[in-house]
């Protein structure tokens, strides 16, 4: 399992990087998201991965699964989820004052998105 | 008053969302209510800092979960320190927002507050996760108030902001995870009292976390290689935002410095000190390229923006020289450079309003309608910030010179006085183009009452931190004794756990 849940960390975590630095509001946003969806899955497993067990400590004392991390982690999702919404939004504002959705603002032409 | 600690967070807070839940209410209401809870909020600061000179560490257990299992806001004389210069300088910025700024966007008001509330919250926090939560806090407040009026500059200079940002609150949570992983504890004095019993198979992760961290809080301090958002951000916010701006580099310096005297300090075993010789050169670094950016600036608020970044360089490095006389300067430093870069910011403004069409750039325009009174003020603050004898600038400087070590010298003294001199060269180029080359008709636009009251209250403390620099340099030096007093503060959190916190 934790070849597995390291794998798709890794994966999101890169994908994330490379949209993020992509000359496009919305690649980078996009980009944006899947990092923090790494980061998320990253902060779930720092209390170490368990199967089966309990939610907080029972009475039979056996294996439990860290409660904190669990926490930590529905913060950072309602934060992230957040941050997301408001970088959508202002992506869109940067399109419309800017008149371009380039990072850097510059009128890219390229002739294929413009077709309309 | 044992509530006091959590007011600086309250009251920004219940202030804050009552002014958005009314934000159709009359003006003038609105600027009263935000007003009144700023100066409440200067009042709560000087109490706290009262509280604090009797040298014990108090904490406030949030719904009474004692510590190291719950949240801790912990008072000590650095945070209470950060509270009062916030609430000064957000008082100051407040009563020139007032003047006509605020009503250029919706919302100034409310938002003002929840990000005092979060600086607050960041300055007072005990828990390492919570310090997380304050900076998204007050990040998220920014983002908005730094895009106040809108505008095609503000809107792309908000969006690098924001997504550089994001990008390091992502590794912020990094870093939060590994060190949680490895030390099983978030809460800074407990994760200092954990530090020099790991396991030397964690080292490594726990330095990477260690590391990690540094370059979150360096991205917020705009240290080095991190600082490119810092100078076209702050020229494209409005004035009164980038002058509270001006305490949200310091947040990253107070975390640096908390974080690495406190968890990575002295006493953490094979980790000590591990981050000291990495801020040290990055602050010298900063310190050297932002005396370059201060002499190529072609716009005041530019220029401005990067004199902020010689004081980030010049507190980096006081940090990395990391002895107790340092530290005490960099704290003398830091009250007088806040104040007096937020008050510039306010005045650069203010003759931008009457140079007409050529605004803040620095180029030969009109006459300004005030050239006394705007001249006098910036001839005060140019000096403070040049670091020129009598101001505040030149005293914090001095002290900084005088706490460098032999090997230290050789490198601080040529760059921290250069760096002056490039001020002190860019500034009264600045000041002679704008006063005594200008020609033309006067625009008309007179400084009102409340603009005057904001800057000079700002900028006056340049000279009121000399006039009684010596209360002032004996509260630092006690706050810099106990900040490197780890073990108080390690037993004043954790240890009181039967007899309970003030909850």
């Amino acid at each position: 399992m934790e070849a597995l849940f390291a794998t798709t960390t890794g994966i999101l975590a890169a994908s994330g990087l490379y949209l993020a630095l992509r000359g496009r509001t919305f690649p980078v946003v996009v980009g944006l998201t899947l990092l923090s969806y790494a980061v998320n899955l990253f902060l779930f497993s720092t209390g170490g991965l368990t199967t089966d067990g309990s939610a907080v400590i029972g009475d039979g004392g056996g294996e439990y699964a860290d409660p904190l991390p669990q926490a930590l982690v529905l913060t950072a999702i309602v934060i992230g989820f957040a941050m997301t919404a408001f970088s959508v939004i202002l992506a869109m504002r940067v399109r419309g004052d800017v008149g371009s959705d380039h990072v850097n603002g510059n009128r890219v032409d390229e002739p294929r998105e413009d077709k309309s | 008053m044992q509530h006091l600690i959590i007011l600086p967070v309250l009251l920004p807070l219940l202030t804050g969302v009552a002014l958005l839940i009314h934000r159709g209410g009359a003006l003038t209401l609105r600027r009263t209510a935000n007003v009144l809870s700023t100066i409440a909020l200067v009042v709560v600061g000087i109490l706290l800092v009262a509280e604090s000179t009797d040298d014990t560490i108090r904490y406030y257990a949030l719904g009474d979960w004692q510590p190291p299992f719950g949240i801790v806001l912990v008072l000590d004389r650095l945070s209470a320190l950060m509270v009062m210069i916030t609430s000064l300088l957000a008082l100051g910025s407040l009563l020139y927002a007032c003047a006509g700024d605020d009503e250029q966007g919706s919302n100034f008001h409310g938002l003002f507050q929840l990000q005092l509330m979060g600086i607050n919250g960041a300055f007072l926090t005990g828990d390492l996760f919570n310090l997380f939560v304050f900076f998204e806090v007050l990040l998220i407040a920014s983002y908005a108030l730094l895009m106040h009026g809108g505008g095609k500059a503000r809107t792309h200079a908000g969006f690098h902001y924001v997504a550089l940002n994001l990008l390091g609150s992502m590794l912020f949570l990094i870093a939060l995870g590994i060190l949680y992983g490895t030390m099983g504890t978030l809460n800074m004095a407990d994760m200092s009292a954990v530090v020099p019993t790991l396991d030397t198979a964690d080292l490594g992760l726990v330095k990477a976390g260690a590391l990690l961290l540094l370059i979150v809080f360096g991205l917020k301090a705009a240290m080095l290689p991190l600082y490119f958002w810092l100078p076209r951000a702050y020229a494209a916010a409005p004035a009164p935002v980038a002058a509270l701006f001006a305490i949200m580099t310091k947040v990253g310096i107070y975390s640096i410095i908390r974080v690495y005297t406190l968890i990575f300090g002295e006493q953490a075993g094979p980790l000590a000190n591990l981050a000291q010789p990495w801020i040290w050169w990055l602050g010298l670094a900063t310190l050297a390229l932002g005396a370059v950016g201060v002499l190529s600036a072609r716009d005041m608020r530019t220029q401005v923006a990067y004199l902020i970044l010689v004081s980030v360089g010049t507190l980096l490095a006081g940090t990395g020289m990391h002895n107790e006389a340092a530290l005490s300067a960099l704290l003398y430093y830091l009250i007088h450079t806040t104040l007096v870069s937020g008050g510039l910011f306010l005045l650069v403004d203010a003759i931008a309003q009457q140079r007409g069409k050529a605004g803040a750039r620095i180029v030969q325009s009109r006459t300004l309608t005030q050239p006394a009174t705007l001249g006098l003020l910036f001839f005060a603050g140019a000096i403070a910030m040049a670091g020129l004898p009598p101001l505040s600038g030149a005293f914090g400087k001095a002290l900084l010179l005088q706490a460098a070590t032999t090997a230290q010298q050789y490198w601080l003294w040529p760059i921290l006085l250069g760096s002056g001199l490039a001020s002190l060269i860019a500034l009264s180029r600045t000041g002679s183009t704008i006063f005594w080359r200008a020609s033309g008709e006067k625009t008309g636009i007179t400084l009102g009452p409340l603009r005057v009251t904001g800057t000079l209250m700002l900028i006056g403390c340049a000279p009121l931190m000399v006039a009684f620099a010596g209360p002032i340099t004996a509260f630092t030096q006690a706050t810099a004794a106990q900040l490197l007093d780890r073990d108080a503060y390690v037993e004043s959190i954790i240890a009181r756990d039967d007899t309970g916190g003030d909850a």
